[in-house]
């Protein structure tokens, strides 16, 4: 099979799943609860009326099936109905709003975990002695244990109140102001050249994503040390000994050979990722697609919360085809 | 089984923080929701974890926050567990479109994230502690389905299997006697991994007060209104709650390494 084919095949393969968490969020949120509309509102007495024409306003008076078919077509153009709370705001403006917040939040969270994860099974894996070994495969089967609020919190602490050294919440401090290209702050501020904000973002954006990174770092540092441990009793090390090729040098060698299953991992986490950035968002207070889920939550605002659990049901679907592609693209044995 | 030192400290833990659930009514000093000192005291020798910011004792409503996570941890892996093992054993064992279908529903639920699935699910069928319970055991229902599937699809053709078929027993009792006692230590293991992550969803939706209502003490939502005084430097309001929870969490991740550890022992000999 052509790499083309195997994209399109995988990809068809994705639609399924995506359908079926559609299919799934879509009779959690809108046929279990009684009328979302009363919900949202908290009261009982409000004219028939209004209500009728509240549930035609916002598309609930049709009959089920018929709003699955719509939500899921208006869905993919890109419209997510209308907020019940807040009348005639667009959530799919709400979103796009939010979304780069979570991206940026994510794409640091990520190299933090690469690189305490990989660097603390690194220096195990090149270790002669077995202490720091059993220490490293304990600290990569126990990070995911570590509540995020509450590591947060601490952290907050520490370098906020008492070191006061680093912000404790947001994107940027007050009366820093920033023009949005891409909506990543370190990055926008970095193409326009403006070292202060840079300086500032940055500041912020240190312990939400070492919190993050942190409790996803273990299972990095585990395979990182299981594939070194691999590789280094492999013949290729007995080869390069005999040769008597420094210690150093094999280290580096062995860590690139062991790296390669360690990367089509990255794919694996993206779903615990989601999970732990709406915890890491809601704690520092990051303005992103999390903190606006629990905002709407805290409101039960179900039209908005059923767009942001149906677009990470998306971003899952998107992103483990995205994982099977990578891995098809460094290791051709996949494809067939 | 071989008792390890993983497995040893993390039963420990988790006996001392069931027992202080279990005990609360003597070990506290305090009521857990009424006043019993000033505003944000400080730990002292009267309130050794101090107070919040209504004035109540800290260590009272730690110490009662422990019924709130235990028992939405104890229903929500045993109500998993259940439905999970009987979906896997069944779907393993007859295999076919029954198998196919609920493999594939299994399998988009585990790909997707299981707070948010957990967060919907809470919202959806309303904030209380039953609720929450119910919710979190049906993201972990895959967890145990395809750890089963998986184990009976390799077993169901060992020959003592084959033998039982052989003799003509029914269905039920092949899979509950000669199956199901086979998959225990795997369950063991996989029962302690999620108890730990249950503790960590049960914060969690407790953190995004979906869980209990004021003033009942729960670790998530103390620890949620402690942020707000992170500035005033109450920290004793931010490390008790949340210690506890990383402290139970813990527990059951070192049982469940302890486990398996000795599994693997057990494996190679």
């Amino acid at each position: 099979m052509g790499l083309a084919r195997y994209i399109a095949f995988r990809a068809l393969l994705i639609i399924p799943t995506i359908l079926l968490l559609y299919t799934l969020v879509f009779i959690v949120l809108r046929v279990l609860p009684g009328n979302p509309v009363l919900a949202a509102l908290g009261t009982k007495n409000i004219p028939e009326e209004q209500l009728k024409a509240l549930m035609r306003e916002l598309g609930l008076d049709k009959p089920l099936y018929q709003q699955y078919f719509e939500y899921l077509i208006n869905f993919l153009r890109g419209d997510m109905g209308y907020s019940m709370i807040i009348r005639g705001r667009p959530i799919a403006n709400d979103i796009a709003d939010k979304f780069p917040a979570t991206l940026e939040l994510a794409i640091w969270a990520m190299v933090m975990s690469f690189a305490l994860g990989v660097g603390f099974g690194y220096v195990a894996g090149k270790s002669r002695g077995t202490a720091l070994k059993h220490i490293a495969r304990l600290y990569g089967s126990i990070t995911y244990i570590i509540f995020i609020p509450a590591l947060g919190l601490f952290l907050q602490l520490l370098f906020g109140r008492w070191l006061g050294v680093l912000p404790t919440g947001g994107r940027l401090s007050p009366g820093i102001y920033i023009n949005s290209i891409t909506g990543l702050y370190t990055i926008d501020s970095l193409l326009q050249g403006d070292f202060n904000t840079f300086a500032d973002a940055i500041k912020h954006i240190i312990l939400p994503s070492l919190t993050l990174g942190l409790v996803l770092s273990g299972p990095f540092t585990r395979l990182t040390l299981s594939n070194m441990e691999r590789v280094l009793g492999s013949k290729i090390v007995v080869a390069y000994r005999a040769r008597g090729v420094r210690e150093e040098v094999i280290a580096r060698h062995v860590f690139k050979h062991a790296l390669i299953p360690i990367v089509t991992y990255l794919g694996l986490q993206f779903a615990l990722l989601l999970g732990g950035a709406v915890l890491t968002e809601t704690t520092f207070n990051w303005p992103g697609l999390g903190t606006y889920l629990v905002d709407k939550i805290m409101y039960r605002d179900y039209t908005a919360i059923q767009a942001v659990v149906i677009l990470f049901a998306f971003l899952v679907g998107v992103i483990s085809l995205m994982t099977d592609v990578a891995y098809a693209l460094i290791d051709p044995r996949v494809r067939y | 089984m071989t008792l390890n030192i993983y497995t040893v400290i993390g039963l420990a833990v988790i006996l001392v923080i069931v027992l202080m659930a279990l005990l609360a009514d003597f070990i506290a000093p305090y009521s857990p929701v009424e006043a019993s000192g000033m505003e944000l005291e400080s730990p002292n020798p009267l309130h050794i974890m101090g107070t919040d910011n209504l004035g109540r004792d800290v260590f009272s409503r730690v110490v009662y926050g422990a019924r709130t996570v235990i028992v939405v941890v104890l229903i929500a892996v045993i109500l998993s567990g259940v439905i999970g093992t009987v979906l896997g054993l069944v779907s393993g064992y007859i295999s076919g479109v029954l198998d196919k279908i609920l493999s594939f529903v299994m399998d988009s639920i585990y790909a997707f994230p299981s707070l948010i699935l957990a967060i919907a699910l809470s919202v959806a069928l309303g904030p209380n502690i039953f609720n929450a319970a119910v919710a979190i055991a049906i993201t972990y229902i895959p967890t145990y389905f395809r750890m089963v599937r998986g184990q009976v699809l390799s077993i169901k053709n060992e020959s003592f299997v084959e033998m039982a078929r052989a003799l003509g027993l029914p269905i039920t009792r092949i899979m509950a006697r000669y199956i199901l006692p086979q998959l225990t230590q795997t369950l063991v293991v996989v029962f302690s991994m999620n108890s730990a992550d249950a503790v960590l969803t049960e914060a969690a939706l407790s953190f995004f007060g979906l869980t209990v209502q004021p003033p009942t003490p729960d670790w998530g939502f103390d620890l949620y209104k402690g942020r707000g005084f992170i500035l005033s430097g109450a920290w004793w309001m931010l490390i008790f709650p949340g210690g506890m929870i990383t402290l139970l969490a813990l527990g059951f991740a070192l049982l469940s390494e302890g486990v398996s550890q000795s599994y693997v022992v057990k494996e190679g000999e």
